[in-house]
């Protein structure tokens, strides 16, 4: 229920962006459900940016739930845990939702497995610094924003940088998703006990959560904690607006400050982190328990029954969208993540990784191929951007092949939101062409970079 | 295990598409025309629908001449052509002769649009070139002006002039349009009269109110950018009241330069075309301001009494330099 008197107040926001349909109806009011365990899990070895893990399992080996399966390889890298009591079956080549394939384990489920995990806590107060951030990296956690960025990388503050404030994204802009509204409103207690404790180490001024104020129940039972809280947390209402949880926009909205291009948040003494990857650091604090699990939503017009399910890591995406009633039958796409920025998917046959945030499946109906015009020069996709470039001029130079020219246009900039082709009348696949110029650039760079060095 | 079937195709996001597409932008210009259209049938009769059918005709067997053959029925439907013959038809005297008026059709699009590459390629307004075509070509016949007459089955005898034997100038009743008495005799007209239409001109020049009225509407649902009539208008205003208040016996008074000639329908038809305008909102406010200064020296200064047209296209014709200088400030850059 909305507290009237928490739901007052003004919505902050960006300049330009969209507005798709939500479509979070089909799942927003689901909780989250525990998916039973299956017999095998697949986990590769790379479910982070950065050096793949190092496998420390041999075949035949048994391994207990959230017991080390791998360790980092480096300090921009990862650890990995067995999700379930078994047996390693296989090491070797497995498949990545990627597409490509990578260095994995498979573990074979004990019959008698326990889901509850109930290990030590581990008394935070006691460590330093430095430990606290090889805590964060020997238990795996990345961000679960869909990135998969290393945590500890970025709670380790480098010695000449500060850290003002902590910013917890809960926007969660992309359309059909909920798993993050379902976190905040089912473990609103964890997000606040892991914002205490990463600010005994980062020592903020103050935290702020920033929430779509399409999410009231969210919003309202996080306000309510926050007020309670001895350490500053503003719960934020964003408008609902696309891409509101891109990390620069949320930065906009809250602080009123731009961050420089090729700048990091932090340049701006702004941490920013998923309410996901927070809630883990909760757990792995007070129940001691690794990321070995997370929230994913299962949704779309082509899944049977949408719901929030809390997916150990490395079940085949099959037997999560089984649980969930299965496909229709005119399911035409499956992607992962939203609908706007995320990855397509050929089949279900690989794992759930730390970076699925949503499984997604749409109708044939919602995928038609629409026809493509000449640009119009209409500014549409001028008014959409939200970092204020000019897809328009991008798109006609893509064309060409002008990658170079696009530069000058600050293509590099570009953060994918597809935006401008969300809003294009002429159907012009923009930010497809973008990507493509980002990847011929980014290979021109590397190439005379290599030369430079010869 | 759920069986992914072969159906399930690879592309790349977005999914989700917003609801507006280029044809559906055209035809919602087309649609806040049939009013405008509608009066000066009310207003001159017979002769101006079939002036406005030989234009459009003109435009669309053009476009279906010049496009590549596997196109023809796309580039058809996405309406452009069809706003370009109602808009040329518009800027036309009532009493035009219909093959010039096809003559003139073909122009717009053959000259205008398709030697350039076709839709979002020209430079110019082709309903504009279309016209500046014809000007230079017929320049007593698109000047003979016919006053409104109330009669709906009126048919002007030029309208039916034979191609190229009959000379241009038969007569009929003519009258000079309100931006020529004041120009060359210093009378001037009824607002209301120039507001409802109800005066000498080309067919859509004169009604001032209902283009008004399109004109919010497209604004209304952004599809025309609100900064280029703002900018226009206001430049307008500005720029006669000045001579206004200097000497108001020789120069028109800033309302008539507002509700005279084709300023309105150029303002919110011919400049906010998308096509031949500029991107960014700086480039919108140099290129409406530009059209608003033009205008003003023409009319005031120039050898003719309307200056809209070559306003625009000379503002056109800045639209590429603008769009490389006016650019916006990206993100996180100084």
């Amino acid at each position: 229920m909305v507290g009237s008197s928490t739901y007052r107040g003004k919505s902050y926001t960006f300049n330009h962006g969209v507005h798709p349909e939500e479509f979070k109806e089909l799942s927003n009011t689901c909780k989250i459900q525990r998916m039973p365990f299956i017999e095998e899990y697949t986990l590769p070895l790379g479910q982070h940016i950065g050096a793949l893990s190092e496998c420390l399992v041999k075949k035949g080996q048994e391994v207990k739930r959230g017991e080390l399966i791998a360790k980092a390889s480096g300090f921009i890298s990862s650890a990995l845990h067995s999700p379930v009591d078994g047996t390693i079956s296989y090491v070797g080549i497995v498949d990545t939702p990627k597409g490509e394939m990578q260095r994995g384990v498979r573990i074979k489920t004990n019959e008698f497995s326990n889901q509850i995990f109930n290990e030590e806590p581990i008394n935070y107060t006691d460590l330093s610094e430095n430990q606290f951030v090889s805590a964060v990296q020997n238990a795996g956690i990345v961000g679960l924003g869909g990135a998969a960025f290393p945590s500890h990388v970025k709670f380790s503050i480098p010695k000449d940088k500060e850290c003002k404030y902590i910013m917890l994204n809960g926007c969660e802009c992309e359309p059909f998703l909920t798993a993050d509204h379902r976190t905040m409103v089912e473990y609103p207690e964890s997000i606040i006990d892991g914002i205490n404790i990463l600010n005994h180490f980062i020592k903020a001024e103050k935290a702020y959560i920033a929430i779509e104020d399409n999410k009231p129940d969210a919003i309202s039972k996080l306000m309510h904690l926050a007020k309670e809280n001895d350490f500053p947390i503003e719960v934020i209402k964003l408008k609902v607006k696309y891409p509101q949880g891109a990390e620069k926009m949320m930065i906009s909205a809250i602080l009123n400050k731009e961050v420089p291009t090729g700048k990091l948040p932090i340049d701006l003494g702004v941490l920013v982190a998923n309410v996901g990857t927070i809630k883990a650091l909760s757990d792995l604090f007070r129940k001691g328990m690794p990321l070995i699990e997370r929230v994913v939503t299962v949704t779309g017009t082509a899944i049977k029954k949408p719901a929030n399910v809390l997916i150990p890591i490395g079940t085949p995406m099959s037997d999560v969208v089984d649980l969930c009633g299965g496909l229709t039958d005119d399911a035409a796409r499956l992607l992962l993540g939203g609908p706007m920025m995320g990855a397509v998917q050929k089949t279900l046959n690989v794992p759930v990784v730390k970076g699925t945030s949503g499984i997604l499946a749409l109708a044939e109906n919602e995928v038609k191929d629409f026809d493509e015009y000449s640009c119009i020069r209409c500014g549409k996709c001028l008014d959409a951007c939200p970092l204020f470039l000019n897809p328009s001029m991008m798109g006609l130079l893509a064309k060409k092949g002008l990658w170079e020219e696009m530069q000058e246009y600050n293509v590099m900039d570009c953060f994918e939101c597809a935006s401008c082709s969300f809003v294009c009348p002429s159907g012009i696949p923009l930010v497809q062409s973008f990507k493509v110029a980002k990847g011929v650039l980014k290979e021109k760079f590397a190439r005379e970079k290599a030369e430079a060095n010869e | 295990m759920s069986r992914t079937k072969n159906k399930i195709a690879v592309s790349t996001a977005p999914f989700l598409k917003d609801k507006s597409t280029t044809p559906k932008i055209m035809l919602t210009v087309v649609y806040t025309l049939i009013p405008v259209h509608l009066a000066s049938l009310y207003f001159f009769g017979l002769g101006a629908l079939l002036v406005t059918l030989s234009v459009i005709l003109a435009c669309i067997l053009t476009e279906w001449m010049f496009s590549p053959k596997e196109d023809r029925f796309k580039s058809v439907k996405d309406g452009s052509a069809l706003i370009t013959g109602m808009l040329l038809a518009l800027t036309l005297p009532p009493g035009f002769p219909l093959w010039m008026a096809f003559v003139g059709g073909f122009v717009a699009i053959g000259m205008g649009k398709a030697i350039w590459g076709g839709l979002g390629q020209n430079v110019f307004n082709p309903a504009l070139l279309g016209r500046a075509f014809l000007q230079a070509a017929f320049p007593t016949a698109i000047t003979t002006w016919s006053l409104p007459n109330g009669n709906y089955f009126n048919v002007s005898g030029t309208n039916l002039a034979i191609p190229f034997l009959q000379g241009e100038n038969v007569d009929g009743v003519s009258g000079a349009t309100p931006l020529a008495k004041m120009k060359f005799e210093q009378i001037a007209t009824d607002y209301i009269e120039l507001l409802i239409g109800n005066t000498a001109g080309s067919l859509g020049e004169t009604s001032a109110a209902l283009i008004l009225l399109g004109g919010v509407f497209l604004l209304f649902k952004k599809i025309i950018n609100w900064r280029i009539p703002l900018s226009i208008l206001i430049t307008v205003t500005v720029f006669s009241s000045i001579f206004y208040f200097i000497d108001p016996v020789v120069y028109p008074s800033p309302l008539f330069m507002l509700l005279s000639g084709g300023l309105l329908l150029g303002t919110f038809y011919m400049a906010t075309d998308l096509v031949t305008s500029p991107l960014t909102p700086k480039g919108l406010w140099i290129y409406g301001i530009g059209i608003g200064i033009f205008v003003v020296l023409i009319r005031l200064w120039g050898g003719l009494p309307e200056g809209v047209m070559y306003a625009i296209l000379l503002m056109n014709a800045a639209t590429p330099l603008i769009n490389k200088f006016a650019r916006v400030r990206t993100y996180g850059y100084k």
